[in-house]
């Protein structure tokens, strides 16, 4: 039912190993993280390794139109840790991204998603986004006539709002803005210009990765946040999203070419494969999917 | 998202805000339209003969004419003898000033976010107040007549301006203009009265309050704006009405003449009330507006906002007369649940070098149907004659209609005439990206909903652009689920 998880238990310095929790006849065992990432995953990790998850998925099973598209994927994200998703077209990685934002299209027909504890999916999508989940959309979507600065700022809003922290007034968020877009270099007519309407591909990514910047998630999940950038674009939204990395973030990246990671260098790599994760590893695994492509995971699958 | 569709429900069962009724003592007369009952309103307003004869002259052309059947709107047949044509709240002489107007008014308008007492008067903005057939006060009606500003009801410019009535009564909308306006004619009730003299800008707002409140009864208000030369006026008017199942009438007229060099900014934010979720009752709002551009250089421009309303059948216009005269539309027309609207404008150029712009944004949800009906013609004078149209059109669901008929009528070789036109749906995808970043789905469809009507929002003054916003989220609150 699991899946093929290549599941440790984690004895000795052994590096780049997933944490993976998994059920065995009703009882949750946790496998310790020895393994090490970058270097503020030390101190995080020593300092959550008696933490619990701040993502908990278990045997999450979807289907939409009578296709099942997840069939069981289990995964754990703590704080401080960067998960790189990858699989092939059709997969199921943006349906994963996009269940776990709250889209409503899908039906979840098992499994538990846990979101600092809580039961994620009894939210609505924007009790999600308020209680820290953000998604940096694959295809970020168009508003015409509501201007960029105005659309965040309703949203840093009602977040604040949510949590009860005092509302910003025009003036102080174009300031906030204004040093963000500076992270990202971004031109400052992008706070005039209607939301996504009339950019580019890049643009758009450069803007998705600016609203992360700006609502400061706690579980960030970017969807394809590479494709259709040329590697000037790749660059700046990646070193956006690495000065987004702190040790009370996780980040979770969907992808489907290494090229990425290469910038935002993961804690952990998971194949996705068929709607489950067939394998899960380090950053090297990664390259070896760039080498080998996913056709020789394949057959892991048969029996599963 | 089980949550989701509930709260929906509840919002979509969410009650019409201006519902109530205010339970008031008021004189109506029964119901029926005779010449005997023109008459009766004409002596209840001290009203001169000539005018009476006008009225009556109005009835009879209207006995002769027959309802339009043009527009894309479906309601059953009026019973027009089952609709009283007068109906005012009991008042010893009409009140003298604001502090011996009825509590229960003052109170009723407080209601509606009017205030009316010099205290809690919206600092800026002039009111007239309407209630049913007449006008039970005016504010700040001193401090403009100082600059030599006439603002005030109808009824008084009758007695107290006979002849800046005389003068332009009928002289845009001619009692024969069409059945309603005929209708309107022969029954108006009250109204607003505006002259702003030669080279007086109006210092504030003014506006009109309209209110319906007896039951049964037809509102006909007529409006009359004169802007006399390099004169310059803003003028909003509001509506609202009780929540009724039945379907009542209001069958208004509004005349605009501007001067050389004088401009008018009318502004509307309708919101009669629009029926049930059922399409149950709501206003027959049938409206005749039209502005004239008399002299040089003289501008009309009209932004409405038309939210409310069981059916919308309106299209304020423009006679481009003067040289160089400017006509302006701007139009936001919603229609949720059953509502009907088929609203647009006339643009007609006469003067040379005329120029008109026409931006209309039509929304529909649930079962609205929503249609654009615009013409621009260019008379073979209009050398130099320009036209921009722009008409959008917005849809939420899978079950309302947007529609548009665009008439071009161009007989002078000189002119240039555009028009775009386009139409989209409002997007699930649009949606869960607003929620996404933490914005509730009732704010999303606002927010998304205001980028659409932008354009013409930004055309309203300040005081109302905000509540205009609102409306619209409101006015849509359950439409998607």
């Amino acid at each position: 039912m699991e899946g093929l998880q290549p599941l440790r238990r984690g004895i000795g310095p052994q590096r780049l190993k997933p944490q993976f929790q998994r059920h065995e006849f009703g009882t949750v065992q946790t496998v310790p993280l020895q393994h090490l990432g970058t270097d503020f995953a030390i101190a995080s990790r020593q300092k959550e390794q008696t933490v619990n998850p701040m993502l908990k998925i278990t045997n999450l099973q979807v289907s939409a139109a009578q296709r099942e598209i997840l069939r069981g994927v289990d995964l754990e994200v703590k704080a401080g840790e960067v998960h790189a998703i990858m699989g092939p077209n059709g997969s199921g990685k943006s349906t994963l991204a996009q269940v776990l934002a709250g889209r409503d299209i899908y039906n979840i027909t098992a499994g538990e998603v846990l979101y600092e504890g809580k039961n994620l999916l009894a939210l609505k999508p924007e009790e999600r986004a308020r209680a820290g989940v953000f998604l940096a959309f694959q295809y970020p979507v168009e508003i015409p006539g509501v201007n960029n600065l105005y659309f965040l700022r309703a949203a840093l809003n009602a977040q604040r709002k949510f949590r009860g922290e005092e509302e910003y007034d025009a003036m102080d968020f174009l300031e906030l803005v204004s040093e963000k877009m500076k992270l990202l270099a971004m031109d400052s007519s992008f706070r005039e210009r209607p939301v996504n309407v009339g950019y580019s591909g890049g643009e758009k990514k450069r803007n998705e990765v600016l609203q992360m910047a700006v609502l400061e998630p706690k579980l960030a999940i970017l969807d394809e946040t590479d494709s259709g950038l040329d590697i000037d674009a790749l660059r700046v939204v990646a070193d956006g999203v690495n000065a987004l990395r702190r040790k009370d973030r996780a980040i979770i990246v969907v992808t489907h070419y290494q090229r990425l990671l290469n910038y935002i260098v993961p804690d952990f790599v998971h194949v996705l494969l068929h709607g489950r994760i067939v394998k899960s590893g380090g950053k090297e695994l990664a390259l070896e999917l760039e080498e080998k492509g996913y056709s020789w995971l394949e057959g892991q699958l048969v029996g599963a | 998202m089980g949550g989701t569709q509930e709260n929906i429900e509840l919002l979509a069962n969410q009650e019409y805000k201006y519902g109530f009724v205010t339970d008031i003592e008021q004189e109506t007369v029964p119901p029926g339209l005779s010449e005997e009952v023109i008459r009766l309103i004409s002596t209840k307003k001290n009203e001169p003969e000539w005018l009476t004869e006008w009225r009556l002259s109005a009835y009879r052309h209207w006995l002769k004419m027959k309802n339009p059947e043009w527009a894309n709107i479906q309601f059953p047949p009026i019973d027009y003898q089952a609709i009283s044509y007068y109906s005012a709240p009991k008042m010893k002489d009409g009140p003298k000033s604001i502090e011996e107007v009825d509590p229960k008014l003052l109170e009723t308008y407080e209601k509606l976010g009017i205030p009316l007492r010099e205290r809690g008067i919206l600092a800026g903005v002039a009111v007239d107040a309407v209630f049913d057939s007449i006008s039970v006060a005016t504010t700040f009606k001193a401090k403009l007549a100082e600059l030599g500003i006439i603002f005030g009801s109808f009824s008084e410019a009758v007695q107290n301006h006979p002849d800046l009535v005389r003068k332009y009564l009928g002289s845009v909308v001619p009692t024969t203009d069409n059945f309603y306006a005929a209708l309107n004619s022969a029954v108006f009730t009250d109204g607003s009265f505006c002259y702003v003299p030669k080279g007086v800008r109006s210092p504030m707002e003014l506006s009109t309050y309209f209110r319906i409140n007896a039951r049964a009864t037809g509102q006909f208000e007529r409006t009359l704006i004169i802007a006399d030369e390099g004169a310059y006026v803003s003028y909003l008017e509001g509506c609202t009405a009780p929540m009724r199942d039945e379907n009542q009438l209001h069958a208004a007229v509004v005349e605009l003449i501007a001067h050389d060099n004088a401009q008018i900014k009318y502004s509307t934010i309708q919101n009669w009330y629009p029926g049930d979720k059922e399409g149950k009752g709501g206003i027959y709002n049938f409206v005749t507006k039209r502005g004239k551009c008399l002299g040089v250089n003289s501008k009309i421009s009209w932004t409405q906002v038309e939210t409310g309303s069981a059916i919308t059948w309106k299209y304020p216009s423009c006679i481009l007369q003067g040289d160089n005269s400017v006509g302006e539309f701007y139009s936001v027309a919603l229609t949720n649940n059953y509502q009907q609207a088929d609203t647009g404008t006339k643009m007609i150029h006469i003067g040379k070098n005329t120029k008109s712009t026409i931006v209309s944004k039509g929304i529909s949800a649930g079962h609205g149907k929503n249609s654009y009906r615009g013409a621009v013609k260019i008379l073979k004078g209009a050398a130099g004659a320009r036209n921009y149209s722009q008409c959008d059109s917005l849809l939420i669901g899978d079950l309302c209609s947007a529609h548009t008929f665009p008439y071009l009528e161009v007989k002078n070789s000189t002119a240039q005439v555009e028009h775009e036109a386009t139409t989209s749906k409002i997007g699930e995808d649009q949606i869960f990206y607003c929620q996404q970043r933490g914005v509730s789905q009732e704010d999303a469809i606002s927010m998304i909903v205001n980028g659409f009507a932008k354009q013409v929002l930004r055309e309203l003054p300040m005081e109302f652009a905000v509540e205009a916003q609102k409306l619209l989220g409101v006015s849509l609150e359950g439409s998607v689920g």
